[in-house]
């Protein structure tokens, strides 16, 4: 090099569990910007460290769900934070992934941060819109509270490979659930990054899995894991036979599956999942629009307590 | 002090190769002289003779033969101070059927408890063939007097245990006063009657290689059926290299005085990788006549879930989860 210091090349790893391995296989593949110049090879993760990914999630689910949900915020901010500082080098990555100029790229990057900042703010809050005390008629006190689904594997856009990403996986992990998430095939370079940002911020280790590779092939073993709870075929859905494929194996064990034409704008003044609005092809979706609470709510399994409060009548004297 | 031969069967073929083994026992200073007498051990060489021998790959028919054979291989455990009959029951019923969902699964070798539970889990295990282990002589530290380990085994025994597992005297063993190990040891044995007998080592607590391969060859002498590497309690239990060490011994025993002697790892093991990286040892190091669960076992408890769940992978083609086994 002119300035006679050698360049210092980017091992690109997996982050699992909270370390980061090479594949199990030990395949990589190349990733290219949009023009087709080489940005650097990534893991290409096999079907076993998709079934590691499992393991570690499923460990890392009890501590993460049982933690407060005020605390699970303040890790997510934290989250925002890290990622603030490594501001120029998303907006480099998104840059060559996505084919943007740096000014695009950079909004793109803010819109992210900032994602991530309103999904930490919701952490303990979602419990109030969906929850809640129902009228029963009968001597009871009756509660509703949403409760995390479980492990769920997330199938990260193709086409937006950090503001995409951001938007699918925030959601998941912010109402408690752990996460597997197969990042864009071509574009896995932002996400493998966001490993690092997320193993520095508090989060422990195993709520977030990252693998990099063939979508499929992760994809399937994926959705027929009896230890999956629910799968998000959100970056599926350029290829509808796959996602068909995802959605008859994910039946077998009775995961909840988010369509990838569940993404969609919500309605003006929507938050809830309610609102007849049309779906619309995910590839196109508008990742930068108010994402609402649909994706928060997806993966959300609500507990409701009957508990006795005495006769109606009983419980109060009459002096 | 003459040798007691521990069973009639055994004395014929131990006077053929092993008669100089009589004089080794004959007393504290020649059992010294014979235990450090035994060529010492390559710590090095042993830990990287594991190491390959744990990268071998076993996939399909192969993986699928290794899994039920590490099932039936099994010492299902319990060994807490919380154990119940209820759970004890639990436990006897998935050794005799470990996964509900597949009844192809084979059995496992035994159920390992305490002497007081051991007419439990022999009363619901009745007529199905898996053993009842039972350990004894004040498991796991072994700190009582000699008659209070020995009536410890004919507490199990009499409640229909058919396998002791009982600890040496590691204090006794570590100041070097070996006979009194060995005699604890024919004590023990000749207590036990038709059990077949373990003798637990606790590896994790004898330092050295060195003084695992004099423990080994100290039970092989004393009568033991089995050599087992630890009583799972402890920091360090059963590692493929200590392992490794007490197959080697074993198989030599046998060469030298014709007798067989089984082994069995205990704790830490906990996934099915684990023990087929065992029975890789087993194969490579004793040879096949120990894949049997008359000659190898695993002690384990969590084991057997892990086991059960790459079955159903194997069967199924689906990865199978922690919701689809018993919480023990």
């Amino acid at each position: 090099m002119s300035d006679g210091r050698l360049s210092v090349f980017k091992t690109y790893k997996l982050y699992v569990g909270g370390k980061f391995p090479r594949s199990e296989s030990g395949r990589v593949y190349e990733v290219t910007d949009s023009k087709g110049a080489w940005l650097g090879h990534a893991p290409q993760s096999s079907r076993k460290d998709a079934r590691d990914a499992v393991v570690a999630a499923r460990k890392a689910f009890g501590g993460w769900s049982g933690a407060t949900a005020y605390n699970r915020g303040q890790i997510l901010y934290r989250v925002a934070e890290m990622l603030e500082g490594r501001r120029e080098q998303f907006v480099r990555e998104v840059a060559d992934a996505e084919g943007l100029s740096k000014s695009k790229a950079a909004a793109v990057v803010d819109a992210a941060i900032d994602r991530w900042v309103w999904y930490a703010g919701w952490t303990d809050k979602i419990g109030q819109i969906v929850g809640g005390a129902n009228p029963v008629a009968g001597p009871f006190l009756n509660l509703s509270t949403p409760e995390p689904t479980g492990v769920v594997t997330v199938l990260a856009p193709q086409e937006s490979s950090f503001l995409g990403l951001v938007s699918v996986i925030a959601p998941v992990i912010a109402t408690g659930n752990t996460a597997v998430v197969i990042a864009s095939a071509d574009a896995p370079l932002p996400a493998l990054s966001l490993g690092e940002v997320l193993a520095t911020s508090d989060l422990p280790g195993g709520v977030v899995n990252i693998l990099s590779g063939r979508t499929a092939e992760l994809a399937v073993p994926l959705a027929s894991h009896q230890d999956v709870n629910a799968i998000d075929l959100t970056g599926a859905g350029g290829d509808a036979e796959l996602a068909k494929e995802l959605e008859t194996a994910a039946a077998d064990n009775l995961k909840r599956v988010l369509r990838p034409s569940a993404s969609r704008r919500p309605a003006k003044g929507e938050q809830g999942e309610k609102g007849a609005d049309r779906p619309q092809p995910v590839d196109k979706a508008d990742w930068s629009a108010d994402p609402g609470t649909h994706r928060l709510t997806a993966f959300l399994e609500t507990k409701t307590v009957w508990h006795p409060t005495g006769a109606l009548g009983a419980s109060g004297s009459s002096y | 002090m003459p040798t007691t031969a521990p069973s009639p069967k055994r004395s014929a073929a131990f006077e053929q190769g092993g008669a100089s083994f009589a004089d080794a026992t004959a007393s504290d200073g020649a059992l010294r002289r014979f235990l450090h007498g035994l060529p010492g051990v390559d710590a090095v060489g042993l830990e990287a003779r594991a190491a390959s021998l744990g990268t071998r790959s076993i996939k399909t028919t192969a993986k699928a033969y290794a899994i039920d054979l590490a099932i039936s291989m099994i010492d299902l455990t319990t060994l807490e101070g919380a154990d119940t009959p209820g759970k004890v029951r639990a436990l006897a019923a998935k050794a005799v059927n470990p996964d509900p969902t597949d009844r192809t699964s084979p059995r496992t070798a035994a159920v390992c408890v305490y002497p007081d539970m051991a007419a439990t889990a022999a009363a619901a295990l009745a007529g199905s063939g898996v053993k009842v282990a039972s350990v004894a002589t004040a498991f796991p530290a072994g700190r009582a007097a000699l008659d209070v380990k020995l009536a410890d085994v004919r507490d199990a025994v009499a409640a229909g245990a058919d396998e002791i597992d009982m600890v040496i005297d590691r204090g006794a063993f570590l100041s070097g006063r070996y006979l009194k190990v060995y005699e604890e040891i024919l004590a023990v044995k000749a207590e036990c009657g038709r059990a077949r007998l373990k003798v637990i080592f606790e590896t994790g607590e004898l330092s050295t290689y060195d003084n695992i391969r004099r423990a080994s060859w100290l039970g092989m002498l004393a009568g033991a059926d089995f050599i087992k590497t630890s009583t799972g309690k402890v920091a360090v239990n059963a590692t493929p290299a200590n392992t490794l060490l007490m197959l080697e011994a074993v198989r030599d025993f046998r060469e030298q005085t014709g007798v067989q002697i089984g082994v069995k790892p205990a704790g830490g093991i906990r996934t099915s990788k684990d023990a087929i990286k065992f029975l890789v040892l087993v194969n490579e190091t004793a040879g096949e006549d120990w894949l049997d669960n008359h000659w190898f076992r695993f002690g384990a408890s969590s084991l057997l879930n892990d086991l059960l769940m790459q079955r159903q992978k194997l069967s199924t083609g689906r990865y199978s989860g922690p919701d689809y086994v018993t919480v023990d």
